[in-house]
């Protein structure tokens, strides 16, 4: 063996391990949604699991079924329409302030525009839970808690930046040839953004976008203070409801983290390529 | 039906004036080069009539409009990038059409023209290619098409040859000048290449520092350069140039080089020197040549010196000798073999000999 083939062992090896120790929690949530409460609560813990259903599952979307527990605690559809509307118009809005920015910031000048960007990354310095107190002062006085612009807000606010620092690196990628020849070709500065340069840069939007997304669709401490009901708990938020005074009901947690789970990774792997292509941007040419 | 011209014109980037005032006519379906050094201002005198730049002074106009206020949009140019700036995500055939496209062209026009575009540059063969399954001068190639399409007043050229290989820039550089005879558009183009300015230009601009330091054909730049900058910058190799005194000897004024080399004024510049006055003078390498291999022009002044280096060319031969202690370059065109250290008597031809006042720099 020679100090190759050791040395892909190892990174191999190390790997692995990284591997394990990154899915472990990820797939003990996975299988403790498909388990009997009994078998989660075992002691010594039962690691294979002995059988499986869906329960949960039924109880959570349904209402339960006979043998269940009966009818649903949880209004989860509520909770996933909440999430739905306040993960995409979030997304959404953050990524066109965002794009309109780190354009701004890559093809003008302006005074002082390195300390206005440094400026916008430092808010993201703050944790956004020690926001959390003076955001729910504010809002409470303007009437915004629990309501889906409230939360809405807070997560374009905090989205923005990220989307700016990578929109900027991406604009700053395409040569400003490009959008002179379009402007000699006939266009107007927003038809040259409009037809060129945003479709070039559409890996790093769609990143930004992904990462925006993922960032409210399981951001669970600053909501859990803002919503108080129905009307604006999202199903992060939900997952508190199968606690009681006295018990915990984990599978039911588990079950619901799996429904959170399914759509972030669906919405990934459709966006994969881009999110490829653009993370890796500007180390690879062409 | 567009001269262009540009009165007065300045471009200032912070303190530093990239473009100091310069006035320029350029005339319809002229080709017109603007040549200089990196930082001369061709570039932002280009940009500034493109419209990519504003205009800090004076005024410029297309035809008989003025273009100062109006969008690049506005001005019906086209332009071509260095790094042709193709739309990498449009197959040539969409960019090509790209700008009858936003115009609001119907579909059949755009692609007649699109097609007619096609058929001059001989690129009908890529339409459905991407940019990225070109080659560097079939890049080059669309990119000229993409401005042809628009049948613009006023095409412009911004050193649109410096990416590609030695031989394709000199076959580019034919079709260039073969496309300006089809279209018969007015053409401004910018390089540092004054084989290409030499080449391709109805006129040439000389610029430096942000002046213009002669406005001329090809020929009036080669024979009679109006100042010393503008007689190294023309020519390939660069003209001889030597700094030297006015002195009087004989009864005749003679220039004597700072390590003492004396070469008699040539007649017909005796009365526009005087004593003490400092000068530069140059000469072509082609004369100043070896005596045994050519002709004696009739106006010479002899020299014997070794030959420090030869580079035979083929119909040509560059002898590196000594000039007193400088180095100069002699050309010659009878293919006999120069061997390093042989010692030659040269000619200079004294009727060829250009003098330059060392604080103008003009010619005298």
């Amino acid at each position: 063996m020679n100090k190759k083939q050791i040395n892909n062992i190892l990174i191999w090896f190390s790997a692995i391990v990284l591997i394990i120790l990154i899915m472990t929690p990820g797939l003990w949530v996975v299988l403790t949604a498909f388990r009997p409460q009994v078998d989660v609560m075992a002691k010594p813990a039962v690691w294979i699991p002995r059988n499986l259903n869906l329960i949960q599952f039924e109880t959570m979307l349904f209402g339960g079924s006979e043998g269940s527990m009966g009818r649903s605690p949880i209004p989860v559809l509520s909770y996933l329409r909440n999430s739905l509307i306040i993960s995409f118009t979030s997304t959404f809005i953050a990524v066109l302030v965002g794009t309109i920015g780190g354009y701004g910031f890559a093809r003008h000048n302006f005074k002082h525009k390195n300390k206005y960007f440094l400026l916008i990354m430092l808010t993201r310095t703050i944790p956004g839970i020690s926001l959390s107190l003076p955001i729910f002062i504010i809002f409470s006085k303007i009437g915004l808690i629990d309501t889906h612009i409230g939360i809405i807000l807070v997560f374009v606010a905090l989205n923005i930046p990220f989307t700016v620092w990578l929109t900027d690196g991406f604009f700053r990628q395409i040569p400003r040839a490009m959008s002179e020849v379009a402007m000699t070709d006939g266009c107007t500065k927003l038809q040259a953004f409009w037809h060129i340069e945003l479709p070039l840069s559409r890996s790093g939007i769609a990143s930004a976008g992904i990462f925006a997304f993922l960032i409210s669709w399981n951001e669970y401490a600053l909501v859990s203070n803002l919503a108080r009901s129905t009307d604006s708990k999202t199903l992060t938020v939900g997952l508190m409801d199968f606690t009681a005074q006295f018990t915990i009901n984990w599978p039911g947690m588990c079950a619901l983290a799996v429904f959170i789970i399914i759509p972030a990774l669906i919405l990934t792997f459709m966006v994969q390529k881009h999110l490829v292509t653009g993370l890796t941007f500007g180390g690879v040419k062409g | 039906m567009a001269k262009v011209s540009l009165q007065g014109v300045s471009k200032f980037y912070g303190k530093v004036q990239a473009v100091k005032k310069i006035d320029l006519e350029i005339i319809d379906k002229e080709f017109l080069v603007l040549v200089g050094p990196s930082g001369c201002g061709k570039s932002s005198s280009l940009r500034m009539i493109a419209g990519l730049e504003e205009i800090d002074e004076g005024i410029i106009k297309i035809g008989d409009k003025e273009m100062n206020n109006l969008e690049p949009r506005e001005r019906n140019v086209s332009m071509v990038f260095q790094n042709y700036a193709l739309y990498p995500h449009m197959t040539v055939e969409e960019n090509l059409g790209f700008s009858l496209k936003i115009a609001g062209l119907a579909k059949k026009e755009i692609e007649q023209r699109v097609n007619e575009a096609a058929g001059i540059l001989d690129i009908t063969e890529f339409l459905q290619r991407k940019p990225s399954q070109l080659s560097g001068g079939q890049r080059q190639r669309v990119a000229m098409g993409r401005a042809i399409v628009r049948r613009p007043d006023v095409f412009l050229f911004d050193e649109p040859l410096s990416n590609l290989d030695a031989k394709l820039r000199n076959q580019m550089r034919t079709e260039i000048k073969r496309l300006h005879q089809k279209v018969s558009t007015t053409i401004v183009y910018v390089t540092h290449d004054q084989v290409e300015a030499m080449t391709l230009a109805d006129r040439i601009v000389i610029m430096k520092d942000g002046i213009i330091e002669q406005i001329g054909t090809p020929l009036d730049l080669f024979e009679r350069p109006a100042t010393k900058f503008v007689a190294t910058f023309i020519g390939s190799p660069s003209m001889n140039m030597i700094k030297a005194s006015i002195v009087k000897q004989n009864n005749e004024l003679s220039m004597k080089t700072n390590d003492g080399v004396i070469v008699p004024v040539p007649k017909d510049k005796q009365k526009s020197v005087i004593e003490g006055q400092n000068i530069s003078f140059g000469f072509r390498a082609e004369d100043i040549v070896p005596l045994k291999f050519g002709q004696k022009p009739s106006s010479a002044w002899e020299m014997q010196s070794s030959v420090n280096l030869a580079e035979p060319l083929g119909t040509e031969t560059l002898i590196f000798t000594n000039f007193g202690e400088i180095e100069i370059v002699s050309r010659m065109f009878t293919p006999e073999q120069v061997k390093s250290n042989d010692n030659l008597n040269f000619a200079l031809n004294l009727d060829r000999t250009y003098l330059f006042d060392e604080n103008s720099g003009l010619a005298i």
